[in-house]
């Protein structure tokens, strides 16, 4: 923690060149994109015993570089606590920050930072022991709660609880690993986290079942990817990697026909894949830079369902996230 | 001046001017700071240069604003509709109240150890011994989490809590106790308190000063007590009893009412304790050893017993050794208190570098007033130490 801050004031104090930076232009150089994820969130950046990083997170940090590099695994992962996250960031540490960050209107203005768009739709939620008999957070009046540190969630629930006139005592810790140990030792009646966290950190629970998670959201929570302010042609090209895994579901491009529909798609399929259209050049990329994401990390659903959804360990339905002609408010801008 | 330099100029040849020792002292120190000076400004300037075409914000205006977010311990009044420059205080006391309990204990733990491992009874001494290398050998980190997750986390749920007459209770959220809450009239028991304990200071000069002049002894230690506990006492009674009991009640989620001392810090106390008690104690015993044996036995000879050995001979001299590292110790203490918030208790680092600085994101700011609490507090406690230790150095007539 100490170290990236101290960091990020030496370099913001001794660099003053840095301003105008070319953040293509140094990934193109470095061969390589670094990529800011969590410490270890399970179904959106873990790292398995390999060393390999996986999640959905961890995703929009490999799109980025199949659209950049033509290689998704050319990624250094960085792993930041909440508190580190935004200084890695500001300092240049980093190139872009995937670590499900709750885009909100002071972070975005007060920074120096911008958000590239929303990855997963989420929502602060309750997560308490089974054995207390609380079937809502309204029950949870003289409770104490275990928090992660320098999360929006802080803000959230002691705006929840003093809306409902209710009162509670916060155990506030540094990183979710340790708010999940003190959740299972019993320092604190429940956990608040955003509701994808919950899921995660209740399957690394010893016994599982004996938690549950309310059904009261208490916030909005839009995690999205991060960029630092005043590179505008970054920004558009991690915001366009992230349409192009959204529009690529939309349009029925998968992975595994992406070949195909480059050849003989319909004409948005085509746009989208580069076979037509300049959409690349005009990023600043090659023409097939949605392709190589398509191909090589595959569309939103694929993305979706492989981390966080039915083919994981943590069967998160699509809910909001779903595509907005299929009941959720997901919708990419138009890829033209 | 004026002769004094003509004097000067008459007894030897006169230099230049850039050649005087006086001068040159003057402008060389002079353009080292000017130096110095412009370094740090062009820093200063940098960063806010820098940090403004960033689009970051900067500035102190931020302390006014509400913090919005709640704070575990606080020994003053918080909210979350309070300022973030109240979460600064809020976790500075905290920071000073583990740092002031976790001294004591350590000075009293390391005196007991250090003098223990020199005892001659072999139990003793290796269990002392046993003691030093084992806590000053393992990173505290580890054991701070050992006594949070090992240790107090395995204490019964709130229902299930040990109760002690049912009106002391332990368990996993801390230990419970009751609580005296004062009535009216208490305020004549708490000026008795001062008063007793400005009677206690003056009875001790007075005694001291008997006893250099005329060598009797007087039993200073328990004329105070009786002093600082008695009078109080006495005017809690003619009061009227102005106090009652107020015990905690299990209620809902936890339990009501009473005083709660929370695991978070009886574990980072205990651990800070004792991985400096264990540092303490290898001074003390330096100290110990650095008293010539002769002093030992020439005391001995005189008769004195072996209590007041240690009390007026031993210990007065080997406080000269023990102190300047006993120092540098509180020192470490007080800083390593910063590791707090790896078992989430609310200390300067864990509320204000943390929470706050992650709502507001301005660390430069942030972390600077964070750097300079730390080095005033040290630079305070330093000061008070040498002071201590030029009192009880030895006085040469």
């Amino acid at each position: 923690m100490k170290k990236s801050v101290l960091f990020g004031l030496v370099t913001a104090a001794i660099f003053s060149s840095n301003v105008q930076a070319d953040t293509l232009d140094d990934v193109k150089k470095a061969g390589m994109l670094k990529c800011g994820v969590s410490t270890g969130l399970a179904g959106f950046s873990q790292k398995d015993e390999k060393g390999n990083w996986s999640g959905l997170d961890v995703d929009v940090c490999r799109s980025v570089a199949a659209a950049v590099l033509g290689d998704a695994s050319k990624v250094s992962y960085k792993p930041l606590t909440a508190k580190e996250r935004f200084t890695a960031l500001q300092s240049g540490e980093i190139d872009i920050l995937s670590r499900n960050t709750t885009w909100t209107a002071t972070r975005d203005t007060s920074l120096g930072l911008n958000f590239a768009g929303v990855v997963y739709y989420d929502g602060a939620g309750f997560m308490v022991n089974k054995k207390l008999g609380v079937d809502s957070a309204l029950k949870l009046d003289g409770a104490a709660a275990c928090i992660q540190a320098g999360t929006s969630t802080e803000l959230a629930i002691a705006d929840y609880f003093r809306e409902n006139n209710m009162k509670y005592k916060v155990v506030t810790f540094e990183t979710s690993d340790q708010t999940r140990s003190g959740f299972e030792s019993g320092r604190c009646d429940f956990l608040v986290s955003d509701q994808s966290q919950l899921y995660s950190l209740r399957i690394g629970l010893k016994d599982p079942d004996g938690a549950v998670v309310l059904p009261e959201v208490i916030s909005k929570e839009p995690l999205g990817p991060v960029v630092r302010q005043g590179d505008d042609k970054w920004f558009n090209i991690v915001k366009w990697s992230l349409n192009a895994m959204i529009e690529g579901e939309f349009q029925g491009v998968t992975s595994a026909n992406a070949d195909e529909m480059a050849k003989s798609g319909k004409p948005g399929q085509k746009r989208l894949l580069g076979a037509e259209g300049d959409l690349g050049e005009k990023l600043g990329l090659s023409a097939d830079w949605a392709h190589q994401i398509i191909k090589q990390v595959g569309n939103y659903s694929e993305s979706f369902e492989r981390n966080v959804g039915m083919d994981s360990a943590l069967k998160i339905s699509r809910g909001l996230n779903a595509q907005w002609n299929k009941g959720g408010i997901l919708y990419s801008p138009a890829m033209r | 001046m004026q002769t004094n330099k003509s004097k000067n100029s008459s007894a030897t040849p006169k230099a230049a001017f850039y050649n005087r020792a006086e001068v040159r002292s003057v402008v060389f120190q002079a353009i080292v700071f000017l130096g110095l000076a412009y370094f740090f400004y062009t820093i200063y300037n940098n960063t806010l240069t820098n940090m403004e075409a960033r689009g970051i914000r900067t500035g102190f205006g931020f302390m006014s604003q509400p913090a919005g977010f709640d704070i575990l311990l606080s020994l003053i009044p918080f909210e979350a509709t309070d300022s973030y420059g109240r979460t600064f205080f809020v976790g500075l006391l905290n920071t000073l109240l583990v740092s002031a309990i976790s001294i004591v204990f350590a000075t009293l733990l390391g005196f007991l150890v250090g003098v223990s491992r020199l005892s001659s009874n072999w139990l003793v001494s290796k269990v002392a011994t046993v003691f030093v290398e084992t806590f000053r050998n393992i990173p505290l980190l580890l054991q701070i989490f050992f006594w949070y997750f090992a240790v107090l986390a395995t204490l019964p749920g709130v229902r299930d809590s040990i109760s002690l007459a049912d009106s002391i209770f332990v368990n996993v959220r801390g230990l419970s106790v009751p609580k005296i809450v004062w009535s009216d009239g208490a305020s004549i028991v708490f000026y008795a308190l001062i008063a007793a304990i400005a009677g206690a200071f003056f009875l001790s000069r007075w005694a001291r000063k008997r006893q250099e002049s005329t060598g009797q002894p007087f039993p200073t230690l328990w004329a105070n007590l009786g002093l600082i506990i008695g009078l109080p006492f006495i005017a809690f009674l003619l009061m009227g009893l102005p106090a009652s009991i107020e015990v905690p009640k299990l209620e809902g989620f936890g339990f009501k009412g009473g005083m709660t001392l929370i695991p978070e810090l009886v574990a980072l106390t205990v651990a800070l304790s004792v991985y400096t008690a264990a540092f303490i104690a290898e001074a003390v015993r330096a100290g110990v050893q650095s008293v010539s044996h002769g002093q030992v036995e020439a005391a001995a000879a005189l008769g004195l017993p072996s209590a007041k050995v240690l009390r007026f001979v031993t210990i007065p001299q080997a406080l000269r050794v023990i102190v300047p590292p006993l120092n540098s110790q509180y020192q470490n203490l007080i800083k390593n208190s910063s590791l707090a918030m790896a078992i989430g208790y609310p200390d300067l680092v864990a509320v204000f570098m943390g929470s706050t600085l992650n709502q507001v994101g301005q660390a430069v700011e942030i972390v600077f007033m964070t750097m300079m609490v730390y080095l005033i507090i040290n630079l305070t406690l330093s000061m008070f130490m040498n002071w201590y230790n030029a009192r009880i150095k030895l006085v040469e007539r």
